[in-house]
């Protein structure tokens, strides 16, 4: 007989922990559970579910293992004793300051020394998830707003909203435009905000960005510093993506659009930056803020304390970042390969019948499948994506756990799997889409 | 319009303290045997020092722990990807092995219930968010880690009431206290959510006795609150009464199948017990689901390095190695302990009965020019500028009696510390004798001040002679 045990409630746990802004129920999650419980495997499970939701990069992973085989000693927390312990005791928030000094000018490498970065302002945090929750901390008071273009990163729902109580204000985008910001649709997010008696602290823009894997023109940038000076408000730009443009000269930064009017009025830019995509290091949890603005850079960096990188992955990345010879060559060839991939995405798409967005950066496309929906609402684009992920076994992510506004469009990673993988899974795009015809045809 | 948050504004980060302040003096004028042997000696800062050869010796005899390989193998790939929150199984698994061993393995702990974050700076945060709302309130038994206010407060917005505890009963935590501290937070209208204690004692280096913990548990059942235990100096008990863990109070007074089983949530970390504060290990140990569930999603905001954590789990996991690291360090840590307290008293200041930590809670009521705080500071500066020595007033642990003082003794070299008693001590005969000096010219004035320097010399003439004999 079995015995049923009551779940007692629980006593008194917070708002917090009990509301479920951390946003775990969303379909972006969903199909992560159904991709565990059938992992596509190419020896194992050949028929299993093809993780094509997690934006991760694995194409330059040889790269890395070369140079930590070369200099095996990197790893082993550096050579000799005193290493070992003056490391393992390092606990001070500013960050190791070799690891700063390399985390700036790879930085400034990968935006092809088109700007300048100061180790002095860098604050290292623990991941860019981090970095993003911190930031908003400091800029906004529980029940304030950011203005975040849609569509966007659906953790951003958790990571600026949950603990902070801070709201996010979307930022309208749709294709007319090619998903490109407009001072228009600014300012219809801040009198929407207004309206709701809602103080907007600031814009949280992604660039490159993520869906949909464009660099934002530099014209845009512009507009948009214009009118975060105008409203007085804060601009962090997310740029965890900037090593994957696949030209460099077609990123452009923030930090370049300072430069270039001489550092004026930027007080109110910071930049988040991380090792996640660039590097294909997400398990080590190195994210950083960069910040014009003295008072945030002391603010943010006693606020690291929560959430500091460790001192042994500090000291390694400290090694390999300032080795110009090594991230040079890494950070040409990482582009180099993604584009092959992206190119390889969208010739197979297109040669199912599916157009993506023009993209030119990041380790994912933004595919339209909006002619396969009956009706252009989120149901609609929901049963599809159920379509796609238990039958076409394919993990991607719908628009609407973006956000986005306008139904039928889809992210698809590409650098998460090998070249063999994405093939099978276009072919598995390819049959559905013949199919899918057949059945209309008749 | 106001340009950055209030909580960026306000100064609940708490670096204006003392305890910090005290730490940037130091860092302008650091000691150092050969190159500034005058400058001062840091002993405000809790770190362990004393047994970085064994994991040396370790790291040097494992190197493919440190190296990203496994058997021989190569898993950087693998590593350099995991950034699942629920953590490396195998670390997971490893360090709830070894808490379980400090415990002496009277309790075990399943790793399903283990949350990792960066440090417990992180833990006790984290438990904060998932436990009170703003302005919720939690008690804390004074004196207490200064980091707290900054932890438990700022971001999340709770409050802390102290538990007062004093010398006349070693500050242990009474019945009294504790009722007095909920109706104080009634007072202040604030909504208390629980106890935290820290197990052993952060900053009196003694670990709380059962008696202790048995009415906690009485206290935080009749009050259908929380009790969190941070126990992150567990592995630094160098004496006798030997740890005892909530825990272990839990299954022994038959709390398991009652709500309360559910409510008491530990913090641990690895920066203390193993001196590996650099690379930010900690962890929340909690029987409640929603609390394991809810404080794993927030550990995204800081999650271990796999990297870290895959060498830990290789040196957790060598039981033999771990086994002889635990005691060894704490037969060091014993040995210091001893010449910390020994020193101190043949000049007349005694410490409190501790058997654990890195520090002492040192009494220098004595020396003060008047009972009061502003004499406590009075006396700090003069140790901090003009002894040289950086230790942490008691004011800042929030104490309620002035003249008490933290001092560390595991994050220097032994040499060092007799160098810091021989400064200490040098303070004290002098000032004895100004105070003597200044007895004679003022023969008619008998202010307290000077009765109790007066006292206090024939104390150690007297204890000098005894010697002698």
């Amino acid at each position: 007989m079995t015995i049923k045990i009551e779940k007692r409630p629980t006593v008194g746990l917070s708002k917090v922990a009990t509301s479920d802004t951390h946003g775990e129920d969303s379909p972006y999650f969903a199909g992560w559970k159904a991709y565990d419980e059938n992992p596509f495997d190419e020896v194992h499970n050949p028929s299993g579910v093809i993780q094509m939701g997690l934006a991760e990069n694995q194409v330059s992973f040889d790269l890395l293992e070369e140079y930590l085989e070369k200099y095996r000693d990197v790893a082993r927390c550096g050579s000799g004793i005193s290493s070992f312990r003056e490391n393992a005791l390092f606990q001070d928030y500013h960050g190791l300051l070799s690891f700063r000094k390399a985390m700036a000018s790879f930085m400034e490498q990968v935006r092809g020394g088109r700007a300048t970065f100061d180790p002095d302002r860098v604050v290292i945090t623990a991941g860019a998830t981090a970095a993003n929750e911190l930031l908003t901390f400091i800029l906004a008071d529980p029940g304030d707003a950011l203005l975040v273009p849609t569509p966007y990163y659906p953790g951003f729902d958790r990571d600026l909203r949950w603990r902070t109580d801070v709201k996010i204000v979307p930022v309208h985008c749709n294709n007319s435009n090619n998903f490109q910001v407009t001072p228009q649709a600014l300012e219809e997010a801040y009198k929407e905000a207004e309206s709701k008696n809602i103080k907007v602290k600031g814009v949280l823009i992604t660039n490159p960005s993520n869906p949909f894997g464009a660099t934002v023109q530099r014209l845009v940038l512009e507009e948009i510093v214009e009118f975060v000076t105008r409203k007085n408000i804060h601009l962090v730009s997310d740029e965890i993506y900037s090593g994957s443009a696949f030209c460099c000269s077609e990123f452009v930064s923030i930090a370049e659009i300072l430069e270039s009017r001489n550092y004026m009025d930027s007080e109110r830019v910071h930049i988040v930056y991380s090792l996640s995509k660039d590097l294909g290091l997400p398990g080590f949890r190195v994210g950083t803020i960069y910040s014009y603005n003295d008072n945030v850079v002391t603010t943010a960096r006693r606020m690291s304390s929560f959430t500091l990188i460790s001192s042994q992955t500090q000291q390694l990345l400290a090694s390999m970042l300032s080795d110009e010879t090594f991230t040079q060559n890494y950070i040409k060839t990482n582009r180099e390969r993604l584009r092959r991939r992206y190119e390889m995405i969208i010739d197979g798409l297109r040669s199912a019948g599916i157009e993506c967005l023009k993209g030119n950066a990041g380790l994912f496309c933004w595919m339209n499948l909006s002619p396969l929906l009956e009706k252009p609402t989120k149901d609609c684009e929901l049963a599809v994506w159920n379509t796609i992920l238990h039958e076409v076994k394919l993990n991607i992510s719908p628009g609407s756990s973006c956000h986005c506004s306008e139904p039928g469009w889809f992210r698809v990673c590409f650098a998460n799997m090998s070249e063999n993988t994405l093939e099978i899974a276009l072919k598995r795009i390819h049959d559905f889409m013949e199919t899918r015809t057949i059945i209309q045809k008749h | 319009m106001k340009f950055l948050s209030k909580k960026a504004t306000c100064n609940s980060h708490g670096q204006d303290s003392s305890y910090f302040l005290g730490w940037e003096e130091y860092e302008k004028n650091p000691y150092d045997e050969i190159r500034n042997p005058k400058g001062i000696i840091q002993m405000g800062l809790a770190e362990n020092q004393l047994s970085f050869d064994l994991l040396e010796s370790w790291l040097a005899q494992n190197p493919d722990a440190a190296g990203f390989k496994r058997n021989g193998e190569s898993i950087f790939r693998e590593l350099a990807l995991f950034q699942d929150y629920r953590g490396l199984p195998a670390f997971k698994d490893a360090l709830v092995q070894f808490m379980a061993e400090i415990r002496g393995n009277k309790v075990s702990f399943d790793s399903n219930k283990l949350v990792l974050t960066a440090g417990a700076t992180s833990a006790n945060e984290t438990l904060m968010f998932c436990l009170t709302d703003p302005g919720d309130a939690f008690l804390l038994p004074t004196p207490y880690y200064p980091g707290f206010d900054r932890d438990l407060k700022w971001r999340t917005g709770a409050e802390i009431v102290p538990i007062q505890c004093t010398s006349s009963n070693g500050f242990r935590i009474t019945e009294s206290a504790l009722e007095e501290a909920y109706q104080e937070a009634k007072k202040r209208n604030l909504k208390v959510k629980g106890v935290l204690v820290t197990n052993p004692s952060n900053p009196l280096g003694t670990t709380l006795s059962k008696q202790e913990l048995e009415l906690l548990l009485t206290f935080i059942a009749k009050k259908q609150i929380h009790l969190i235990s941070d126990e992150i100096y567990s592995g630094t008990v160098f004496n006798s009464p030997k740890f005892v863990s909530v825990m272990e109070v839990l299954i022994e007074n038959n709390y398991m199948h009652t709500d309360v089983w559910d409510r008491v949530h530990i913090v641990y970390s690895l920066s203390k017990d193993l001196g590996l504060p650099g690379f930010r290990v900690g962890a929340i140990y909690s029987n409640d689901e929603m609390v394991v569930s809810a404080a794993t999603k927030m550990s995204s905001f800081g999650l271990i390095s796999s990297q870290t954590q895959y060498l830990l789990s290789a040196m957790l996991s060598d039981k033999k190695f771990m086994k002889k690291y635990v005691s060894e360090n704490q037969k060091r840590l014993k040995k210091r302990h001893e010449m910390l307290v020994r020193g101190l008293k043949k000049i007349g200041i005694s410490c409190l009965d501790s058997n654990a930590g890195l520090f002492c809670w040192v009494d220098m009521r004595h020396l003060l020019s008047s009972n009061t705080f502003d004499a406590e500071m009075e006396l700090w500066k003069k140790i901090v500028y003009e002894v040289a020595l950086n230790i942490s007033p008691g004011s800042s642990c929030h104490c309620t009696e002035p003249g008490w003082f933290r001092a560390c003794f595991a994050n220097m070299s032994e040499n060092t510390l007799n160098i810091a008693i021989q400064r200490l001590k040098d303070f004290v005969y002098s000032s004895a004798r100004d105070s003597d000096i200044q007895n004679h010219q003022h023969s008619n004035n008998t202010s307290p001040k000077k009765k109790s320097f007066s006292k206090w010399v024939f104390r150690l003439s007297f204890n000098e002679r005894q010697r002698e004999r």
